[in-house]
């Protein structure tokens, strides 16, 4: 059977698990909507995360992002992971105590102010939906690459089968069908992977693979870094960023995933405090198979398009590369008339360019692995796409019905509120799908917004709630804000107002705009201390309620409000 | 409330030197041994990966799934002693 016949077998399959399985857990109260019923399993809950957390970007573009970036790539790496030591031991099994159902609710709470929570309820807001803009778009292009039909179709498609499994499982719904989406992406990751690793390092584990030798006996990485440097590009075990920049990057999105209200809302769903800080573990353990699968698949993607073209006949090049020319995503320009391929590090003799996508997407192909292989990679790359974008819809769903509404509608009933959630999501789809389908120019540079005002917003505001009894609402507003407002500020300035400086000499302690959350996070920090210093001490209740979050007993079920 | 406010002090602040022990591995692995000492540690070398380059992309996570895990196992043991556990 050909590629596209095997494709529509294998995406069709997995969509028809995701709906069933949504049918069959459909949320009947707000609680199994918004956290579902809290009776989810540490494992379940920590496959979930994991789906939740690995988006289309995780699963197509970081590994060819490392390919390209070499050693600088492992911001992302320890960036991406090293959040859930925060989350684990700062954060989850506290909020699990704390037993509601969003970071508003908490912020609202524990801040004992309706402020704090608007202010709360606008940042995840923010972060939320410049997030599930670019998944949607990624949604697109996944559906148009592999069943050859235009991004604006796959969009449609990719929101009505959200649409359908958000909007009616809710929370319980959302967490069955990420545990069967992490199974279906990460055996998709895995497979090419682990036949790359053989084919050019004899290792079928591919994070031995990388350390290992290849054919003539050279260990990869210094044949890599050989390789590299006689094109004139920096070798790839060598950094190229300045140091600063990487510890404030790593920072950053360490944090910001700490601060992520998809990620945080995650740990409301298990039954005990204990399950909480397992669940994390877990959750992190499921990613770290990715992640630590990707660099691998980074370096054997750059080695072997360097190896399959590189002055090599333009009419002799492998098949794969001939097929990826058809999408664009490889292009060969034979500027010296020569015949041969030129892979070159300077711009005006290089004829050779290559998509960062094309690492993943193409690995199949040049392992020459079965077509049934390249389907399973399409399923799994529109898992990781719809998984995150679900967790997403949800947030934003939840922080319309239960922060906004139900903060100033106290008396408003289950039925209704649960109506206004599903209203919410609905909008929230249309909202998504319309950038899907016109996509902003900027798409990528959002992301670096999204973590950095998680990062700045959220993150020292929770901190600082569980572990100081001194912080008050005054502290708490004046912080976020201020850390919004900087982190936003920067941002768009150098990403926006004045893109010609967006260059370490005009970046502040040479710290770029996707570092700055870190920043911002420290801003926060000092405005919290500061302005609680000078303003009165939270009343008693509130005291009670931070002793109370502190020990894990009793936390119960999460409850109805 | 079975414990006495002064047991949960002694709790919180157990609690607070477990992760500050944990955290300053995570700090140690990733910013430490992944950025700051990166190019002193490639000088070695474990099986083909510089060290320095290993911390970066495989080290700093392996170590960060082991340090979730050993805070949970700390914990619950934690929790036992001072009564606070669940069922």
């Amino acid at each position: 059977m050909d590629i596209l016949t095997w494709t529509y077998i294998l995406v069709g399959l997995s969509f028809a698990v995701y709906i069933g399985i949504a049918i069959w857990s459909r949320a009947g109260s707000t609680n199994e909507f918004y956290i579902a019923g809290g009776g989810v399993s540490p494992l379940a809950n920590g496959m979930a995360t994991a789906a939740d957390w690995m988006s289309a970007a995780s699963f197509i573009s970081m590994a060819g992002l490392i390919s390209f970036s070499g050693y600088d790539g492992s911001v992302y790496l320890m960036g991406w992971t090293g959040g859930y030591v925060l989350l684990a031991l700062l954060l989850a099994p506290y909020l699990r105590k704390f037993g509601k159902f969003t970071v508003p609710d908490f912020v609202g709470d524990r801040y004992y102010s309706n402020k704090a929570r608007v202010v709360a309820v606008i940042c995840a807001l923010f972060i939320s939906f410049t997030y599930v803009a670019g998944q949607m778009r990624g949604v697109g292009i996944v559906f148009s690459r592999y069943l050859e039909i235009p991004i604006e179709w796959g969009v449609v498609i990719g929101m009505c089968i959200v649409f359908f499994y958000a909007v009616l499982g809710g929370m319980k719904g959302i967490t069955y069908t990420q545990v069967a989406q992490f199974c279906v992406l990460i055996f998709a990751y895995m497979v090419p992977a682990i036949f790359i690793s053989m084919q050019l390092t004899g290792n079928p584990i591919p994070q031995l693979g990388l350390g290992g030798s290849v054919a003539d006996g050279t260990p990869l990485l210094a044949k890599l870094d050989g390789v590299l440097a006689d094109l004139g590009f920096a070798e790839y075990t060598a950094g190229r960023k300045g140091m600063a920049d990487m510890l404030m990057i790593t920072l950053a999105l360490m944090v910001g995933t700490a601060g992520l209200p998809h990620v945080i809302v995650r740990f409301f769903t298990v039954p005990r405090v204990k399950d909480a800080r397992l669940s994390a573990g877990y959750a992190l353990a499921f990613i770290a198979i990715l992640y630590t699968t990707a660099p691998a698949v980074a370096a054997f993607g750059i080695y072997n398009a360097i190896n399959s073209t590189s002055e090599k006949n333009i009419s002799e090049l492998p098949v794969w590369v001939q097929n990826w020319q058809k999408t664009n995503l490889i292009s060969v320009d034979d500027k010296n008339g020569d015949g041969k391929v030129q892979y070159l590090a300077d711009p005006s003799a290089n004829e050779l360019s290559i998509d960062k996508d094309i690492m993943v997407l193409a690995s199949p192909e040049i392992a020459n692995l079965p077509n049934w292989v390249v389907g399973l990679v399409a399923a799994g790359a529109m898992a990781a796409a719809l998984s995150t974008a679900a967790g997403l819809l949800l947030v934003i769903s939840t922080s319309v019905s239960r922060d906004l509404v139900k903060t100033f509608n106290p008396g408003i009933s289950e039925k209704k509120e649960l109506r206004i959630a599903r209203i919410a999501a609905a909008g929230a789809v249309l909202f998504a799908g319309y950038f899907g389908v016109n996509p902003p120019g900027f798409v990528a540079e959002v992301v670096a917004f999204a973590f950095g005002l998680a990062a700045a917003s959220f993150f020292p505001v929770i901190i600082l709630g569980i572990f100081s009894t001194r912080i008050n609402k005054e502290g708490a507003i004046v912080g976020m804000v201020s850390g919004l407002i900087f982190t936003i500020g920067y941002i768009t300035y150098f990403k926006f107002i004045s893109p010609e400086l967006n260059t370490l000499e005009h970046w502040w302690f040479g710290i770029s705009p996707e570092g700055i959350g870190s920043l911002g996070m420290l801003l926060n920090f000092l405005m919290c201390y500061f302005v609680s210093k000078f303003t009165p001490a939270p009343p008693q209740h509130v005291q009670d309620l931070i002793q109370e979050i502190r020990i894990p007993k009793g936390a119960g079920s999460a409850h109805n409000h | 409330m079975p414990n006495s406010p002064g047991r949960m002090s002694d709790y919180w602040k157990k609690n607070l030197r477990t992760l500050w022990i944990l955290l300053s591995v995570w700090f140690l692995v990733s910013f430490g041994f992944g950025i700051i000492l990166v190019e002193p540690l490639n000088q070695f070398k474990i099986g083909g990966y510089p060290l320095g380059f290993w911390f970066a992309q495989q080290g700093s996570i392996y170590t960060f799934i082991i340090l979730i895990f050993v805070y949970v196992a700390r914990m619950n043991k934690l929790d036992k002693e001072f009564d606070v556990n669940e069922d």
